[in-house]
């Protein structure tokens, strides 16, 4: 039987659900037999999302252009979309600048008021993605299949979520060690 | 005293007239979720997750501020009020900034125990993003008007209780926001009696106390020298 062709994917996130991923420790071996990794930050070379993925696991919000095309392609092209944390199910810290009034005043006092030096505000199109006016949760833009949530979910409750869905059954998300926001 | 008696969730319970539903429920060992009901005082039915059904009537009932009468079959569980009330909490979660990740609340929080307690994974409805203040002008607490449910248990507790009523309910709408005095800074309302029983109230992190968060607490050297001079200089309080 051919391997699951599993993704990871990092948006608008700090990469803890990733840090906590790679705390499965030695059940990282165990994954290791049952799926192909495809595409992941932390787990393969790739720098363009594959087609035909089987499970992804989306960790972020979306806050800019390059996130929101990256999410769109991770629906096209993947069977089982898991929204992988607080941020990508809830927004959670990338969405504080929300209230701000859209990306410019952000930029402003990152990039000029707070600079020491030659302030200005980062402009390469093509390079330097633009902010999206607001930030949303991953669902805000595209279907997802489970929720994943935790800041970052713990490497117990990632394994209680992904290794059900390795064997073709959807986990039981009830209780405090499941679905506890923060 | 006379007795009335009723089923919830077909268990028979009597209880003393004049009881509310949720009261004759929690003696009967019934688990009704709640954010605005605070044992000791006044109910208000402003949360609506109590809110049950009621044989015969087509609507359903806040139990805390619904008597109980003779008779009465009341359901709490059905997959009606389920989804209802999984829905108001993804709606408080919605409507204001509750970011559970930073909150000095997290993991001591009734919002986040109900939305597990309902199995909330996620919310439903587009946020709000509203723009809210904090006041840290009281010196020894702090009120963050994002992490607020408008429970009104300060409210409550301040006027009912402490007899201070510093607190109360301003503007309407999407815009209704918890004040101290009239609307002044915390800090400035002369008829606050610093008792924090609005901090206990509190069911998130909205209100609380100064001094808790990230690389907030304070150390009192001095304390120690106080306490090895305080005898002999006759200081009983600091």
């Amino acid at each position: 039987m051919d391997k699951i062709r599993f993704a990871t994917v990092w948006l608008a996130g700090c990469s803890g659900c990733h840090m906590s991923f790679l705390d499965l420790d030695e059940l990282l071996f165990d994954l290791a037999d049952a799926v192909e990794v495809v595409y992941s930050p932390v787990g393969s070379d790739i720098k363009t999302y594959p087609e035909n993925v089987d499970i992804c696991l989306v960790e972020g919000a979306v806050a800019n252009e390059e996130n929101l095309e990256l999410a769109l392609k991770v629906r096209r092209n993947t069977k089982f979309v898991v929204s992988f944390g607080d941020c990508a199910v809830l927004g959670n810290v990338p969405t504080l600048r929300n209230v701000l009034h859209g990306p410019d005043p952000v930029l402003r006092r990152c990039y000029v008021e707070l600079s020491d030096y030659g302030g200005q505000i980062p402009n390469a199109p093509g390079i330097v993605p633009k902010l999206l006016d607001k930030v949303q949760p991953l669902h805000y833009y595209i279907d997802v299949d489970l929720y994943l949530p935790g800041c970052p979910p713990s490497a117990d409750r990632i394994r209680d979520a992904i290794f059900p869905l390795l064997r073709g059954e959807k986990p039981v998300m009830e209780g405090r060690e499941m679905l506890k926001f923060g | 005293m006379s007795v009335v008696t009723l089923k919830i969730d077909n268990v028979d319970v009597a209880i003393e007239a004049g009881s509310t539903i949720l009261q004759a429920a929690r003696e009967a060992g019934i688990k009704i979720p709640t954010l605005c009901y605070l044992e000791g005082v006044s109910p208000v039915g402003a949360c609506r997750l109590c809110l049950v059904e009621i044989k015969g009537s087509d609507r359903l009932h806040a139990s805390c501020v619904t008597p109980v009468s003779e008779g009465m079959e009341v359901f709490t569980q059905t997959e009606k009020l389920k989804e209802y009330r999984k829905m108001l909490v993804e709606l408080l979660f919605a409507e204001g900034n509750h970011i559970c990740a930073f909150c000095v609340s997290n993991g001591n929080c009734e919002l986040q125990d109900v939305a597990i307690e309902v199995g909330m994974d996620h919310t439903r409805f587009n946020y709000r993003f509203p723009e809210r203040d904090v006041d840290l002008s009281h010196p020894l607490f702090g009120i963050d008007h994002n992490r607020c449910i408008l429970c009104t248990r300060c409210v409550r507790v301040c006027a009912e209780i402490e007899g201070a009523h510093v607190w109360n309910v301003a503007f309407r709408g999407a815009a209704a926001k918890i004040i101290s005095g009239l609307n002044q800074p915390w800090g400035e309302v002369s008829s606050c009696t610093s008792c924090g029983k609005c901090v206990e109230a509190c069911p998130t992190g909205s209100i609380f106390r100064k001094g808790v968060t990230t690389a907030e607490m304070k150390k009192h050297p001095d304390y120690i020298e106080f306490l090895h001079t305080a005898r002999e200089e006759h200081q009983w309080t600091r």
